[in-house]
């Protein structure tokens, strides 16, 4: 019963970074129109800089700043190089150039950094299991679910609640309309790829404290971000952050009974979905189709 | 051709107009220029020697466009966004492999098995995809060729887990003539596999099978509106490209040797997207042109900067998406006017 326990609560860590992930590449798949796989490698990139910052700054501060300084290295991708595929519909331009902006962050940060894992310290405070028999729940990991939870609330109070992010959610179901009441939509944009992006970073750093810091972490997220969205329905963020939880949870589950398919099961799960719902759980009708 | 309005609306029609066939894979003078390439691969060990490559490098140049050229059926001609290529060459590879350790010393039947293994996963999963579209289609090949990669990196005492397997090509034997496949010898049992190769995607791309590809790629719904089942011809297209691909992985496989997991991988899929944009989508020798600036660049790159070549390769995506989004071979024939 532990081991289920141990492996379900591993496995809802590993959602709740799947749903924060998923949700900032719904937000960028739905208002910019790009399929980015280089988020991952954005990921990487908040995860290093609070390392190199954490010295400074200490963990809370590195913490906020390594996602804003990965925020606006993403406003300057998006400004000097996603925006020119807006006019373009095919998926598959979007797809090869973040492939090769994926490509040469992580060499870019092999060469900064190194190939080898780097730990990533953790306040004390965070870092001492919270009771004797679940000696796997320390005080960083629900940490971290709560901070992923604070993230994803408060990026759906924003979208609810604040007029910029009123004109995001209706740039997603039609940009050219809110174009034509006069909204920027470059600006509109822009932003919202940096917050797509932030988000990334967030999970980056708060990912460094469970695991260690190394330039291919961000690949083996990538692919279950892209499964979890697929899942929750593309364009659907609620539905990102189900599919996130669904194959976390599964996987860690998996990994108690049945070790070997643990990496599988979220592929088997995917098909499974698309299957009877080709749309995803939450996804609607003839949307990114 | 773009895809905007003017040329969707118009390419249907041309296509459906009785003044005789369209040319798909046209130049202004296909027969010279179709000569001109087959004349410079059946000299490659000759040549390419003398320009500072390998003959083995010009093997594995036509191993990975006959894949490309397989998977443009489906992505440039049928405008399906497969992103799952990998699994049928990989599984291509594997079936060559498993067959020449376990069932046979015939290099021949090597690739005929490696071709059935990868074709008929292509044929039994191409029922399961055809109804997705889009983002959707793109992420449901990868999943399934990830699905592939994990079993052979987990079913170790059958696959070789992660360190792959090993094995080597069997002579070949006609009569009582026995040619051993050296590097110049294999080369010409690959070129011979992918004209075979070649020369079915340019005729079926030229039968009406191909003009329904086509149709679909251009207007989705006026192909269906015209009585074309899509999905059935989503179905085929898909199948045609897993089979060839399942032939070149098994080439890829008797080439080096070896067949590891990394061949079922989604980067290698996404490796072969590269290539067939990089040539260009729209044209039947594309892929090709892809291929020999990938790999020749590759090869090229790791050996100059054996640290930083993915990011030359990276810089090289992003100038060919924001540069030259129709390829190297769409880009040419704009500038001289070829067909």
């Amino acid at each position: 019963m532990e081991l289920v326990l141990f492996d379900g609560f591993n496995g809802l860590i590993q959602g709740a970074f799947y749903a924060l992930m998923a949700l900032g590449l719904s937000l960028i798949i739905s208002l910019n129109s790009v399929i980015n796989f280089a988020h991952g490698g954005f990921m990487v990139i908040g995860a290093y800089l609070a390392f190199a910052l954490a010295p400074y700054l200490g963990f809370w501060g590195a913490l906020i700043a390594g996602p804003v300084l990965a925020a606006i290295l993403g406003i300057l991708v998006e400004r000097g190089l996603v925006r020119w595929l807006y006019g373009r519909p095919d998926p598959v331009y979007s797809l090869l150039l973040t492939f090769g902006l994926a490509l040469i962050i992580e060499d870019s940060v092999r060469t900064i950094w190194g190939a080898q894992g780097l730990p990533f310290a953790i306040p004390s405070a965070l870092d001492s299991p919270l009771s004797a028999t679940y000696f796997f729940i320390t005080g960083y990991r629900v940490f971290v679910v709560g901070a992923i939870a604070l993230a994803a609330g408060a990026l759906f109070a924003f979208l609810r609640f604040s007029s910029f992010g009123v004109r995001i959610r209706a740039g997603i179901l039609d940009l050219e309309t809110v174009e034509a009441l006069g909204v920027n939509v470059y600006l509109l944009r822009a932003v919202n790829f940096a917050i797509g992006i932030a988000l990334a970073g967030f999970a980056g750093v708060l990912a460094a404290g469970v695991l260690q810091l190394s330039p291919t972490m961000g690949n083996d997220v990538i692919m279950a971000t892209f499964v979890a969205i697929v899942v929750g329905g593309i364009g659907s963020l609620l539905g990102s952050v189900l599919g996130g939880l669904i194959i976390g949870v599964a996987a860690g589950v998996t990994s108690a009974y049945f070790p070997v398919a643990s990496d599988v099961v979220i592929y088997i799960i995917m098909a499974l979905v698309l299957l009877v719902r080709p749309r995803g759980l939450l996804g609607q009708e003839g949307l990114f189709e | 051709m773009t895809r905007d309005g003017a040329d969707a609306a118009h390419a249907p029609a041309r296509i459906a107009s009785p003044a005789g066939p369209v040319r798909i894979t046209g130049h202004a003078s296909p027969i010279i220029a179709n000569l001109i390439v087959w004349a410079l691969l059946v000299a490659v060990p000759f040549w390419l020697p003398l320009v500072g490559g390998y003959t083995a490098l010009g093997t594995r140049i036509l191993i990975y466009a006959l894949c490309a050229m397989a998977l443009n059926v489906l992505l440039g001609f049928t405008g399906m966004m497969s992103f799952g290529q990998a699994a049928y060459f990989g599984l291509g590879g594997y079936g060559a492999g498993l067959a020449l350790m376990h069932l046979t010393h015939s290099t021949w039947l090597a690739v005929l098995a490696g071709t059935v293994l990868g074709g008929l996963a292509a044929v039994v999963l191409g029922g399961l995809v055809m109804n997705s579209r889009g983002i959707y289609f793109a992420m449901i090949t990868v999943a399934i060729g990830q699905i592939f990669y994990f079993i052979a990196e987990r079913w170790d005492n059958f696959t070789g887990g992660q360190d792959g397997l090993a094995f080597s090509r069997e002579p070949l034997h006609f009569g009582s003539l026995t040619v051993p496949l050296g590097q110049d010898a294999f080369y010409y049992f690959v070129l011979f596999f992918f004209a075979i190769g070649a020369a079915i995607i340019a005729i079926l791309l030229n039968a009406p099978l191909g003009h329904s590809f086509v149709a679909i790629r251009e207007n989705r719904r006026r192909a269906a509106f015209l009585g074309l089942h899509v999905t059935r011809y989503v179905w085929a297209s898909f199948a045609i490209a897993g089979v060839l691909a399942g032939l070149a992985g098994a080439l890829d496989a008797l080439l080096n040797n070896f067949i590891s997991p990394a061949s079922l991988y989604w980067v290698e899929s996404g490796n072969f997207v590269i290539i067939a944009v990089l040539g260009g989508m729209r044209s039947f020798w594309g892929p090709l042109a892809g291929a020999i600036i990938f790999i020749g660049f590759q090869s090229y790159v790791s050996s100059l900067l054996p640290n930083n070549w993915e990011t030359v390769i990276g810089v090289l995506f992003i100038i060919v998406v924001l540069f030259f989004p129709n390829g190297i071979l769409g880009m040419i024939r704009r500038r001289v006017k070829f067909g």
